[in-house]
């Protein structure tokens, strides 16, 4: 328990410490936006064992409400960061909703066919752009008060959100709801016969996923300020997917390890390999399955228990 | 000629039956799909890809070594079923007796490697795959003039569907494999080699995706990502069609393809969607599916 404390207080001093380690702070950020988009995933997949393949249509949704709100209304960037995380919040209960009516394969399924559904109404909706995306978004002022222009201040807000999630998520699961929500991943059976209401449950944990995934969809279209149809396509899902698996699912660390290798991965990968990192990203994703199914943090965890 | 809501019913019916096209194509992807999960549990997300992989060895059989329309028919799908069983028996195998998220995403995996390696070699522009001079030309069926080559289409993949669900449902092989699905440990026990069984299962099943990717690449331009968004729709047909049924899955695959051509004439920006609302409706009405059973 101690070592834990002490390995989150370094890595807290870290993170605060980045902009002035020469590393480039919007990479930096775009990694803590995946990060919390994959603890987001994680919560459904590694606490529930819901395997969603749709989570970019909640990513891509708010990120698209965002930047509209943004670029055509001149809202700030406090209210429509908020506006993103309820539209995710609406969509994860309506395809949530749908898709707790079937359990394991099916509801993969289901999920993957109402993400991509949710793709097409972006694709061909009249405020989305198409296929050019919404462009030049601005960061704008925080409540009117902070400008968000400078990377230094982005930087901090987006790591105080992360940090906000990051321990959202841990309160979540230590709750007698994510105790619930635990019960019945190992065993569903057996949580209907103790009295709990289950689709319940699963429909709150999925709202609840679907919404962290909503703000990690916000702030990514601030700080990169464009949203694109990639925002919301598939791969993006399995981006998440993979993000979740390698780090490690159902461990709190776990998906920021996965996100920071991908994120890394994709962003200096390109360079030396060109157009085979999907290839690539596909044979991660086929080793981590075959031989390391708990990811890196949970293997580590395995190893340390013995 | 009459009209409908205002749309002439010489396009409609033509609509349809280019709807059926597509359909056919639908049934013998989402047949594959439930064979395959009959008898292994496995959702094969890499079906899209042996898709492609189909049309690719075609279309490269036809431009390397000059092979013709009809042999790649026989070769493609022969070849590419090899590669499955290769696949099934390296490493699929390894994740029997898992949760079978594990082979859902395994496969995943497996479409990302085949597709990505495709788009990176051969490019994302599409090319085109040439009519067989015996299929070209057109068919007069009154209300408009059906490609001779569509026509086939649907009368290869009904013949081809018909066929299996006929092997499946009626012959001492398919009463074997349907006797694994129930239980394979006795089965083993009888003498029956299951993990062969399997093996050729799941080569034949992506035999059968590939087997649909040479019948579609006359139609559509091969490319590396014309099996991807295919999945996703098939996925749709096959929830609302409950796999456990194979007749289910030939059934629905055909029906959706026409609701999507009629969606093309009186709707067309929802053309796209139309088979998600479904699925989304058959949800809420009947979770178990049209054919499925709980």
């Amino acid at each position: 328990m101690r070592a834990t404390v002490i390995f989150y207080a370094l890595l807290a001093g870290l993170a605060l410490l980045v902009p002035w380690l020469g590393i480039y702070p919007v990479f930096m950020m775009k990694l803590l936006c995946f990060a919390m988009f994959a603890c987001a995933y994680n919560l459904l997949l590694g606490f529930g064992r819901m395997l969603s393949f749709g989570h970019a249509a909640f990513f891509g949704s708010a990120a698209y409400a965002t930047s509209w709100l943004v670029t055509a209304h001149a809202w700030g960037p406090g209210a429509a960061i908020f506006a993103g995380l309820a539209v995710a919040a609406v969509l994860g209960l309506v395809i949530g909703g749908l898709a707790i009516r079937r359990q394991g394969i099916y509801f993969a399924m289901i999920t993957l066919a109402l993400g991509q559904l949710v793709y097409f109404v972006c694709l061909e909706a009249p405020f989305t752009g198409g296929e050019n995306g919404l462009q030049d978004v601005p960061r704008g002022k925080l409540f009117g008060m902070l400008s968000l222009s400078s990377d230094l201040v982005m930087y901090y807000l987006v790591l105080a959100v992360f940090v906000a999630v990051f321990l959202f998520i841990r309160r979540v699961v230590y709750s007698p709801f994510g105790q619930v929500l635990k019960a019945i991943r190992e065993n569903e059976p057996r949580a209907i016969s103790l009295g709990y209401d289950i689709n319940r449950y699963k429909l709150l944990a999925f709202v609840l996923s679907a919404t962290l995934a909503g703000v990690a969809g916000s702030l990514d279209a601030l700080v990169l300020g464009f949203t694109t149809l990639s925002d919301v396509q598939q791969s993006n899902s399995g981006q998440v997917i993979l993000m979740t698996l390698l780090g490690g699912t159902g461990t709190f660390f776990g998906p920021v390890v996965g996100a920071a290798l991908v994120v890394t991965l994709q962003e200096y990968l390109s360079d030396i390999v060109g157009g085979w990192v999907t290839a690539i990203i596909g044979v991660i994703f086929v080793a981590c399955v075959l031989s390391f199914r708990r990811g890196i943090v949970g293997e580590l965890a395995a190893l340390l228990r013995r | 000629m009459s009209e409908i809501f205002g749309i002439p019913v010489a396009v409609i019916l033509g609509q349809l039956t280019l709807g059926l096209v597509n359909g056919s194509f639908y049934a013998l992807l989402s047949l594959g799909l439930a064979v395959i999960f009959g008898l292994m549990g496995v959702v094969n997300f890499a079906h899209g890809a042996f898709y492609t992989l189909g049309a690719f060895a075609a279309l490269l059989g036809l431009q390397w070594f000059g092979i013709n329309y009809w042999a790649a028919l026989v070769l493609a799908p022969v070849a590419v079923g090899l590669i499955g069983l290769l696949v099934e028996r390296l490493l699929l195998r390894h994740l029997y007796g898992l949760d079978p998220l594990y082979g859902l995403l395994f496969t995943f995996g497996l479409a990302l490697i085949v597709e990505g390696s495709l788009h990176q070699v051969f490019g994302a522009t599409g090319q085109s795959y040439p009519v067989p001079p015996a299929l070209s030309g057109v068919v007069n069926l009154h209300f408009m003039f059906l490609p001779l080559y569509r026509a086939w289409v649907i009368l290869a993949s009904v013949l081809v569907c018909f066929s299996t669900w006929f092997v499946i449902e009626r012959t001492r092989l398919g009463s074997t494999l349907r006797a694994a699905t129930e239980n394979a440990p006795l089965l083993q026990a009888f003498g029956v080699n299951v993990p062969l069984l399997k093996a050729a299962t799941y080569g034949g099943g992506v035999a059968l995706a590939a087997l649909a990717g040479v019948l579609a690449s006359p139609v559509v331009l091969v490319n590396s990502h014309m099996g991807n968004s295919l999945v996703i729709v098939v996925f749709a047909v096959v929830v609302i069609g409950g796999m456990g049924s194979i007749l289910g899955a030939i059934v629905s695959g055909l029906a959706l393809g026409v609701v999507e051509g009629f969606t093309k004439v009186i709707y067309p920006e929802a053309s796209n969607i139309v088979v998600f609302v479904i699925m989304a409706l058959v949800l809420i009405l009947r979770p178990a599916g049209l054919f499925g059973r709980e």
